[in-house]
């Protein structure tokens, strides 16, 4: 048997402060100053984030911890369908699917959310009434994000018109990569705004911005500018989510609540297909940023098959053997 | 927004203890002469598992006269099968000992992991595969000598004798026994005290690669056997790596005589922080560097030089990830922290840490508990530490770090290189000119830019100043058992 050391070592340190973000109220004012607080982060070794997270991916993860860790998981899928394909009745399949993972169990825990294009997301906004679980749609010209800000705003609009609890957004990466945070920055306010009520998880798309570095600068310029959770990727390019990006993210929302008391979740998307990589996340939660951030409320996978094997691997703890993949329902 | 019910956020590791079911262990184990096993003559000694206190096995111990057969042994396979033998068939002997190592690893991870306390995590991802990889580097260099660069036709020296720590029990026997055996030598060796059985399971990977008898000798023993190995008048060459005391007592003993000697001794290495570090990477090597192996690393950066403008950062930092390690049982394979290795190791990390907090300097280790049974002891950090302190300067071999700070890199430079050590140093930076910079000032044998304990068999490793003397690992590390044309 093996013990952490200090169990709360992680949320200590992290009490909100009376004015959020106000030890950065100045940062954005300025091209050029927003521009010397990026590049004033500290920077990120690869390798030594490639090795860390290497070593976390070690974990062995068994019985009692591995049946918490599929249910956590399973709680934290935003089940989406991102294909032009896309119809009423896919959408309100995967809400049935998103309600009652498991047909033949019970015990088995709803996902957060069902996510969707924003023409689509009051279909499953209605197929999903009165279940808590929240209709995510993705917007602003997403995957791209090549589109004017009117275009982009009105989309938004759009999709929380049509009931969406929840706006996964892509950041201007051609801006971002051409030094404009500034233009980033305010697209983002912008499309907050726009939010209203509604969460907004800003897409980095780290696939895009390829180094460490730009991951954490993008992180703490979506969290400045307002966003509820940062998203690694639209699933859409390659590489999506990797572990070395996800635990670059997790620092800055760890650094982010220690400076100014404000809490920001995280969602890796795509990529993500086995158990087995779901509990690296988890495990990679549990010792960056702890138990503050293990819930679906502060962290996500953006995903579609990863759902059915935590299924199958869910059956596989409760029965002792594996079944094959017709005993999990076909999305 | 539909409000999400917050599920029970508490990830508690189910133990996941590697099984020890893979071991034979033995209650009495012999030494190793002359390709078998034989009863040693001097007085048993027993191993316990630091973790738990309990005793593993007992353990021959040998006498001046069991080194007197080991050496002679030795000398007789030196002279008539190893000596003689192609370069390229000691390859092949050294090839199918690597090929051994690797295939039995879980068994001498296991093995390892109870004889010193250390986690299975390291025994399994460090230690064997480390060792293994140094048998194939140098059964690649058995039929290469020529190239080594000591001239045209380098000749094995003879019988080695050499004596290893108990830090990395099978690691340091692979750094004497595979360029010993390469470059044609025979070997007696001597474990230590406390860790001697993944050496005895080694000579059994002896036996089973069919090595020729006397090639490779493992003598049991405490100090005094030690000793008889050093004194023994046919020894030619003396590798030990341990302690600065015990090295310089052996240079001592070996002064005047035709022996070579190489020494890998102590250290106290600075690891130095610039404000411009990648400050997360670096916290992890900062943990990597100290608080691996429970901080029983010669080479271990048991200094940390920060530069005053993150001090602060750094610290809190680290505090806060020194909190997530992991403690308990060596062989659950999420353990990040396992046992002390001895009674005695532990009552000197104490002894050393009371003279750190009497002489003012600030003490922190985390919360939370310790085993009770075994050998124990919480990572802990000094702060406030001045350069005159003894917790700055000696050597504690253990899981504990001293914080001192720098304005300048001039004053990082003469601050690491204030030490009477030299073996290890390390530079974190993001700024690649400041790193060629510094690194070649500091007078440390290894050092590291961002990153830290990284160990490899290409790369030499060793000493300045009280760190000791030659090279070992790469080509460097080949001299210590050659002799070139002009010597």
């Amino acid at each position: 048997m093996t013990h952490v050391l200090d169990p709360d070592a992680l949320s200590r340190g992290g009490r909100p402060l009376p004015a959020p973000l106000d030890p950065f109220a100045d940062v954005t004012r300025s091209d050029a100053a927003v521009r010397a607080f990026l590049h004033g982060l500290p920077g990120v070794d690869q390798v030594g984030a490639e090795a860390r997270a290497t070593v976390l991916g070690t974990r062995s993860i068994k019985t009692t911890a591995k049946a918490w860790a599929i249910d956590t998981a399973i709680s934290m899928v935003d089940l989406t369908t991102l294909e032009g394909s896309d119809t009423p009745g896919r959408v309100r399949s995967l809400a049935a699917k998103a309600r009652r993972p498991d047909p033949d169990d019970l015990t088995c825990p709803p996902v957060a959310a069902v996510c969707v294009y924003g023409d689509l997301a009051g279909i499953a906004k209605e197929a999903l009434s009165g279940t808590g679980i929240n209709v995510a749609a993705v917007a602003t010209a997403f995957p791209s994000g090549r589109a004017s800000r009117a275009v982009k705003l009105a989309d938004v609009g759009d999709a929380v018109a049509n009931g969406a609890d929840e706006i996964d957004m892509v950041i201007d990466r051609g801006a971002f990569l051409s030094g404009r945070y500034l233009d980033v920055f305010e697209e983002i306010v912008a499309v907050k705004e726009a939010c209203g009520e509604a969460h907004l998880k800003v897409i980095l798309e780290t696939g895009e911005l390829v180094t460490l570095d730009n991951v954490r600068r993008a992180s703490w310029l979506a969290m400045l500018a307002g966003g509820d959770f940062i998203k690694t990727s639209t699933g859409k390019v390659a590489p999506a989510a990797t572990l070395p990006v996800c635990l670059v993210m997790l620092e800055a929302v760890r650094d982010f609540r220690a400076a100014t008391g404000r809490q920001v979740g995280v969602k890796p998307a795509g990529g993500i297909r086995t158990t087995k990589d779901a509990v690296k996340h988890l495990v990679l939660i549990n010792e960056t940023v702890g138990a503050d951030w293990l819930s679906p409320r502060w962290f996500r996978f953006g995903a579609s098959g990863l759902l059915n094997d935590l299924l199958l691997q869910r059956q596989k703890l409760r029965t002792g053997h594996y079944s094959g993949p017709d005993h999990v329902s076909v999305d | 927004m539909t409000a999400i019910p917050a599920r029970p956020a508490l990830f508690e590791y189910a133990p996941a203890a590697e099984s020890r079911s893979i071991v034979a262990l033995r209650p009495r184990y012999g030494l190793f002469v002359d390709g078998e096993f034989t009863e040693g003559t001097g007085t048993p000694l027993k191993t316990l598992n630091p973790a738990t206190e309990e005793v593993l096995a007992e353990v021959s111990t040998g006498s001046d006269a069991d080194v007197d057969r080991a050496v002679r042994a030795a000398r007789r396979a030196f002279t008539r099968v190893w000596g003689p033998m192609r370069p390229a068939d000691r390859g092949k002997y050294l090839f199918r000992i690597a090929r051994l190592l690797q295939e039995r690893a879980r068994e001498f991870a296991v093995l390892e992991t109870l004889d010193n306390g250390k986690p299975i995590r390291e025994s399994r991802d460090v230690d064997v595969p480390l060792a293994a990889a140094h048998f194939f580097y140098h059964a690649g260099w058995a039929d290469k000598l020529v190239h080594a660069g000591l001239g045209p036709a380098p000749r094995p020296l003879g019988v080695a004798g050499q004596v290893i720590p108990w830090n990395f029990p099978l690691l340091m026997l692979a750094w004497k026994i595979a360029p010993a055996l390469a470059t044609g030598n025979t070997v007696v060796l001597k474990p230590a005290e406390t860790t001697p059985l993944t050496a005895l399971l080694f000579a059994e990977v002896c036996q089973q690669a069919d090595l020729p008898p006397g090639v490779v000798n493992i003598v049991t023993g405490a100090g005094d056997t030690g000793r008889a190995v050093v004194a023994h008048p046919d020894v030619d060459k003396v590798a030990f790596t341990g302690s600065t005391e015990v090295g310089q007592s052996i240079a001592r003993a070996v002064a005047g005589t035709h022996k070579r000697l190489t020494l890998e001794l102590g250290g106290k290495a600075a690891n130095i922080v610039f404000d411009d570090a990648p400050i997360d990477q670096a916290v992890e090597g900062i943990v990597r560097g100290i608080f691996f192996n429970q901080g029983h690393v010669c080479c271990a950066g048991s200094r940390l030089l920060v530069q005053e403008s993150v001090h602060d950062e750094v610290v809190a930092s680290l505090q806060r990830r020194i909190g997530t390690l992991r403690v308990g049982d060596p062989l659950d394979k999420n353990t990040d922290l396992g046992a002390v290795n001895s009674h005695s190791q532990l009552a000197r990390i104490r002894e050393l840490v009371a003279v750190g907090e009497a002489e003012g300097a600030t003490c922190w280790q985390p919360e939370g508990e310790l085993p009770g049974r075994g050998y124990w002891f919480k990572p802990t950090v000094f702060t406030d530490v001045s350069p005159a302190h003894r917790i700055a300067r000696d050597e504690v071999f253990g899981p504990v770090l001293s914080v001192l700070t720098f304005r300048t890199p001039d004053e990082a430079v003469a601050k690491a290189n204030n030490t009477t050590y030299g073996l290890s140093a390390g530079v974190w930076s993001e700024k690649g000119s400041r790193i060629l910079s510094i690194t070649s000032k500091l007078r440390a044998g290894v050092v590291w830019a961002n990153t830290f304990n990284e160990l490899d068999p290409t790369s030499p490793f060793g000493g300045y100043k009280q760190s000791g003397y030659g090279r070992e690992g790469g080509r460097q590390g080949l001299a210590a058992y050659l002799q070139g044309d002009n010597q």
